[in-house]
């Protein structure tokens, strides 16, 4: 039965995908940024969906198993006010220089606004470096979702190949288009079945406030921060969600909007859909001390699914992978088709072919990249240890690290190329040395202080941005005029 | 409407500065089913897709607004 519900969900997401390919244009700009014509509810869906990983629904679960309701405090409400306010202050307006000038890269938008080749091709190096673990991490996680769901029927191995397989068709056929539809569907799934799991497993333990009441009186520090979560630890933890500035893949959804105004309705929604999908999460992530008590480590990330073999129908247990499988596949697609995107466009195009390469020709070049950096991704996790998902965790750190270049970018007229190289190698020395420092240490604060490692390298990186800019040359008044966002002007 | 602007920029810090909510810290009361310090940050996401909402409607920036007149002119 679970495979079975498993097997419909995917010919559904395929189906979609190819539904979406009827409305391909066949141009480059059709397939890396679907013609910038997407509207709000597919934006807020693609934005919501590529964001939300596994993490939200696994991972979240095994957190607040351990650490308690803090939890949503620390990823989920700082989330929810953080990543739509960068979406407004820096999406929409890259958004508007992208629609402006032509861009389908973030990479482009840099050489562009500093004058500087060899600046993208760092920045290239250092993205791809900070997004190859967080791939790795969605082709894992399927291939452990399914083991754990079907109980060890399927191999691991089989799983992150069904996996790829099934983002790799409808990327390579749809595009950016296809990925947008499939990761509304996607989206759509994991929120409803989230609910849905939610519903049936408290039901069975017998309703909410009575499961509480007996969570507190045998576990009372999971009802609060305590403990467990520092006050500092809350407050630096809020640099992480910045992150979202400098993601690839969500600089290409941006770009996809077919007005400003598109961006209303999700910049409003997204706090709420972060709340549907973390509350259910975290709640039955502290519920599981009551039938599974003990847990250890890593151990607490399948708590999810041990609730719903010893509550829920086995029909049940088939949509949840579906929903898990949904997670992973709506932020894999998009991640994928940016490395694509940036190969082609940054790589190929920008060395040597520029003048040569015809729209169908980067469409090619597109979907030879998202075959073949599914296909490594794959290879590479085959062999990888499961400690690599703790590199996953830390490439969130790298990118929140990286948010001075762009918002320098876009509104520091003075900054210059040589404070944005700066900038990148100073997050690159000091997310090297903190890797090393807290790699065996889960929980890993600046010298136990409570202090995470971000907050530190985020302030070391707009440090060197400001130094680096005001040490050397000031960039064309031209240029900066083109590239820098306006400054704010009258409501609407 | 430059000082809604302002206004509105100075909610988002205030707001921003409520999510550190130490005075909950080590309560663990059940209020409206949920324990107090979880259904605060409830709270708190509505509280930012409000500010959003504010922020969206009365502090467009310009360029986005000549943004969407171009695309309607061509």
């Amino acid at each position: 039965m679970t495979l079975t519900v498993i097997g419909i969900y995917l010919l559904l997401v395929l189906c979609v995908g190819a539904l979406s390919h009827r409305l391909f244009r066949g141009t480059s700009e059709d397939y890396f940024v679907a013609s910038r014509t997407i509207g709000p509810f597919l934006l807020l869906m693609s934005l919501f969906g590529t964001n939300m990983t596994a993490f939200a629904i696994l991972g979240a679960s095994g957190e607040a198993y351990h650490e308690g309701i803090g939890v949503f405090g620390l990823m989920a409400s700082s989330s929810a006010l953080i990543i739509p306010s960068v979406f407004y202050f820096v999406g929409t307006r890259l958004w508007a220089l992208g629609k402006r000038h032509g861009f389908m890269t973030q990479v482009q938008y840099f050489r562009a606004r500093w004058e500087s080749s060899w600046l993208g091709l760092v920045l290239f190096v250092v993205l791809i470096a900070l997004l190859i673990p967080y791939l790795l991490i969605g082709v894992m996680a399927g291939g452990l979702t399914m083991n754990q769901i079907t109980q060890g029927q399927v191999p691991k191995w089989i799983g992150g190949l069904i996996v790829c397989v099934v983002v790799m068709t409808y990327v390579c056929y749809g595009g950016l288009r296809g990925t947008a539809w499939a990761n509304a569907f996607q989206t759509l799934v994991f929120m409803i079945l989230g609910g849905v799991t939610f519903y049936v497993i408290v039901d069975a333990v017998g309703g909410l406030s009575s499961a509480l009441d007996r969570l507190g009186a045998k576990h009372p520090e999971l009802l609060i921060r305590g403990e467990k979560i520092q006050p500092i630890r809350l407050l630096t933890y809020t640099c992480i969600p910045l992150s979202v500035g400098m993601f690839p893949h969500m600089f290409m959804h941006w770009l996809t909007a077919r007005r400003a105004s598109a961006f209303r309705t999700p910049l409003m929604v997204y706090p709420l859909c972060i709340a549907a999908v973390w509350i259910p999460s975290v709640l039955l992530g502290i519920l599981g001390h009551l039938d599974f008590p003990g847990l250890k480590g890593a151990a607490a990330n399948s708590v999810l699914v041990r609730l719903i073999h010893l509550h829920a129908p086995e029909l049940l247990a088939g949509l949840l992978a579906a929903g898990v499988f949904a997670a992973v596949m709506s932020s894999l697609d998009s991640q994928v088709l940016s490395i694509g995107t940036m190969f082609t466009q940054d790589i190929v195009r920008h060395y040597g072919l520029r003048e040569r390469m015809s729209e169908r020709a980067q469409v090619i070049y597109g979907r030879v990249f998202v075959a073949g950096v599914l296909l490594v991704t794959y290879l590479i996790s085959l062999v990888s240890a499961r400690s690599i998902f703790k590199l996953g965790i830390w490439s969130f750190t790298g990118f929140a690290a990286l948010f001075p270049v762009v918002f320098a970018a876009l509104f520091w007229r003075r900054s210059t190329k040589y404070g944005a190289l700066a900038s990148i190698l100073t997050v690159a020395a000091l997310w090297l040395y903190f890797l090393t420092q807290g790699w065996q240490s889960p929980g890993y604060t600046v010298g136990g202080t409570g202090i995470m490692p971000v907050a530190v390298i985020l302030a070391a990186s707009a440090l060197a941005m400001v130094v680096g800019s005001l040490l050397t040359q000031p960039p064309g008044r031209e240029v900066v005029d083109r590239f820098v966002a306006p400054a704010a002007g009258p409501a609407a | 409407m430059r000082n809604a602007r302002l206004l509105l920029y100075l909610l988002w810090v205030l707001l921003y500065l409520l999510h550190n909510d130490i005075w909950l810290w080590d309560n663990g009361a059940i209020v409206m089913g949920l324990p107090v310090g979880l259904l605060y940050h409830v709270g708190f996401c509505l509280a930012a897709a409000v500010m959003l909402g504010l922020l969206v409607t009365y502090a467009r920036p310009a360029h986005l607004i000549a943004a969407d007149d171009e695309g309607d002119a061509t």
